[in-house]
């Protein structure tokens, strides 16, 4: 089970951000809310949480504001903004503002679960890494080798960085969209199903003639690599 | 036409303002010549009076005071115009004709004027005078002037004259601005007259023209194509709210009929967790349509800031065909990128893929088995064309322009999921780059390209 995550919600849709919480803590974390801009940033500026969520229009001081006056004071918790205007320049202000990630309304509660969680892991980078590995799937970042049980597998270089991801994702519900920004760098929404065929193809080599499973479908949700349980 | 609304017309107000200096100019030419035309005379009647006086000092030098005296009778008997009076110390008067010396302040050598009474056949007139007051040695005082009615009366006629042009003038100028904006004010009138009709909804009015190819045609024309823009605008509005009436409602009312349906049923916890994740799926696709809608509006209504930065197009094509080769091949299709050279080009990174995307989406949707598609990207003069091929059943001719329309779906393609909004974004981001999209008979197939101008990155 995955360590519980103290959670600022920063949204003034109360309705919005009641959900959330009950998903958030349906999910075994803990969420604090606050509804406006200036109440959020005090909250955030004590400190004591894993991540903040933040709404981009927020009452009393905008979202990007927040975000430019916590960073302006050290503080620097993932941030990961909402917002309902879904334009490229917007997601890139966004960031440039000192987000972490970007979402865009309507979501998903399972891709905002995933961001949250991946968000994180960022956050806590296992140094400099060379080795990665899942039970006995291994890959070797230097010699850009990948084995499994002993077995060299060959891989697409782009099978290659869909792995990589995965395994520093090892254990956390990694959503499609999520792969299309971090492995293709395309933020738009592909609508058919591209990249659950690239999945598959992952799957054949690394899982298809080793008996236990490690790449998981997660219903309603994306994917997810883990020791079988 | 009241007159209050004519003084307000700006016409009305250029017009006084154009008269008040027009009036100021004419006010200072009258007034110079006014001006000039007095000093004239003056320096005239200066110029007599001191040659008179030139005159009689050579008389006094030559026979002394006496021979002074008989001068001035002899010619106060003979001049009519001129004035002179010679008096002792306590203005006696010794000779001359002039009753008696003149009461205003006067100091020797200078100058005075004075009225004075003279008989003008057989009556007293009162005629103004100028004159100039001597010194002669003995404490005899003499007094050398002009009548200067006649002067006078030159210019009492100037003046008036002047004063009546100016009068003139400014009636003239003011019945003519009058006249002007009350033409001017008329012609405005129509087209506002046709404004408030279009405003009350009869979008299809159009101001009146002329024909004389003025300002106000010119105004009456392009405010005509506006209008024609704005009903074009409003049109395609129309015709986007009855797409999103018609292909938002159905899916919505499917959905809550699921629901509806499953809540009057015993369903199990199974049954209920598949009608909420069916409704879940639902939403998204309605999201998604919804979203799609909402993009298309803002690059047609250019709402959507393009981020230009140099894409080359060989590695870019590949990384698209690379995302959707597996797609392809699930399908039993052959998918290549084809991009001779390397090819620099200014865009939207994020845009151009996604309307690739979309064409390639497409092609893959309406393939069949062992067909073949090429995306390729060729210059051609100034501009990029970057191509998906395909080899399925292609669009009718008579088709092709219809597709790119929102929510347009061929009857050959109903039973495929979409929403049939594809080729309008991709359309909408071509016009984004100042290009098109084109569709073409690929004999078999379709060959749908953008053609994009090159433009300077930044531009």
């Amino acid at each position: 089970m995955k360590a519980a995550m103290r959670i600022l919600v920063i949204e003034d849709d109360l309705e919005a951000a009641d959900y959330m919480r009950r998903g958030l803590s349906e999910s075994g974390h803990v969420a604090d809310h606050a509804a406006d801009g200036e109440e959020g940033y005090a909250l955030a500026a004590e400190g004591g949480y894993d991540v903040l969520v933040i709404d981009r229009m927020l009452p009393k001081m905008d979202g990007l504001s927040v975000v430019n006056r916590l960073r302006a004071e050290g503080i620097d918790e993932p941030i990961l903004f909402l917002s309902a205007l879904g334009d490229v320049d917007d997601r890139v202000k966004g960031l440039k503002a000192g987000g972490d990630d970007y979402l865009v309304k309507p979501y998903a509660f399972a891709e905002l679960l995933a961001r949250i969680e991946a968000l994180v892991r960022r956050r806590n980078p296992e140094q400099v890494e060379t080795q990665l590995s899942v039970a006995d799937l291994e890959m070797d970042l230097l010699s850009r080798r990948v084995r499994r049980a002993g077995v060299d597998l060959t891989l697409q270089p782009r099978e290659f960085r869909l792995l990589e991801y995965l395994l520093r994702h090892a254990g956390q519900t990694v959503t499609r969209t999520m792969l299309l920004e971090n492995v293709w760098d395309y933020h738009f929404d592909p609508q058919t199903n591209v990249i659950d065929v690239h999945i598959s193809r992952l799957r054949a080599k690394i899982d298809k003639d080793f008996g236990r499973q490690l790449l998981h479908t997660v219903r309603g949700a994306g994917y997810c690599l883990r020791e079988p349980s | 036409m009241n007159l209050p609304k004519l003084f307000k017309t700006s016409t009305f107000r250029l017009s006084l303002i154009y008269l008040s200096v027009f009036g100021a100019s004419v006010l200072l030419l009258l007034g110079f010549i006014y001006w000039s035309t007095a000093r004239l005379t003056t320096s005239q009647t200066d110029e007599t009076i001191a040659a008179e006086i030139t005159g009689l000092s050579e008389q006094y030098r030559r026979s002394g005071l006496v021979g002074l005296a008989d001068v001035v009778r002899e010619r106060s008997r003979n001049q009519r115009q001129s004035l002179y009076l010679l008096t002792d110390g306590n203005r006696f008067v010794i000779a001359g004709n002039l009753n008696a010396w003149p009461e205003v302040e006067t100091r020797p050598g200078g100058w005075l004027e004075f009225p004075y009474r003279r008989p003008v056949g057989g009556r007293v007139e009162t005629h103004p005078a100028r004159a100039r007051h001597l010194i002669v040695p003995g404490e005899f005082q003499l007094l050398v002037g002009r009548d200067i009615h006649g002067q006078s009366e030159v210019i009492e006629f100037i003046r008036t004259s002047l004063a009546w042009a100016l009068a003139l003038t400014l009636a003239l100028g003011l019945a003519g601005g009058i006249l002007m904006s009350r033409n001017l004010l008329r012609r405005v009138e129509v087209i506002n007259r046709t404004s408030r009709e279009i405003m009350a909804g009869e979008l299809d009015q159009r101001i009146p023209v002329r024909g004389a190819n003025d300002e106000l045609d010119q105004l009456a024309l392009n405010l005509n194509e506006m209008l024609d823009q704005i009903e074009r605008l409003v049109n395609s509005l129309r015709e986007v709210t009855d797409n999103i009436a018609h292909d938002l409602r159905s899916p919505l009312n499917r959905l809550r009929s699921r629901l509806e349906v499953t809540l009057m049923g015993e369903g199990s916890a199974e049954q209920f967790r598949d009608a909420l994740e069916a409704t879940i799926a639902e939403a998204d696709d309605l999201l998604a349509t919804f979203n799609a809608l909402l993009n298309i509006a803002k690059a047609e209504a250019g709402q959507l800031e393009i981020s230009p930065e140099t894409i080359d197009l060989g590695p870019f094509i590949d990384d698209l065909a690379e995302l959707y080769e597996p797609s392809a091949a699930e399908k039993g299709l052959g998918l290549s990128a084809a991009v001779h050279g390397k090819i620099d080009f200014a865009g939207d990174r994020q845009l151009l893929s996604q309307a690739l995307a979309n064409l390639i989406d497409n092609a893959i949707k309406y393939s069949e088995n062992g067909g073949a598609i090429v995306i390729r990207a060729d210059r051609s003069g100034d501009a990029v064309e970057i191509s998906v091929t395909d080899s399925g059943p292609g669009i009718p001719e008579n088709d092709r322009e219809r597709v790119t329309q929102r929510f347009v779906r061929l009857e050959a393609s109903r039973n495929s999921t979409g929403s049939g909004l594809g080729l309008s974004l991709v359309r909408a981001i071509a016009h984004l780059h100042d290009g098109e999209l084109r569709l073409e008979d690929a004999r078999p197939g379709v060959k749908a390209s953008l053609r994009l101008p090159s433009r300077n990155p930044g531009e």
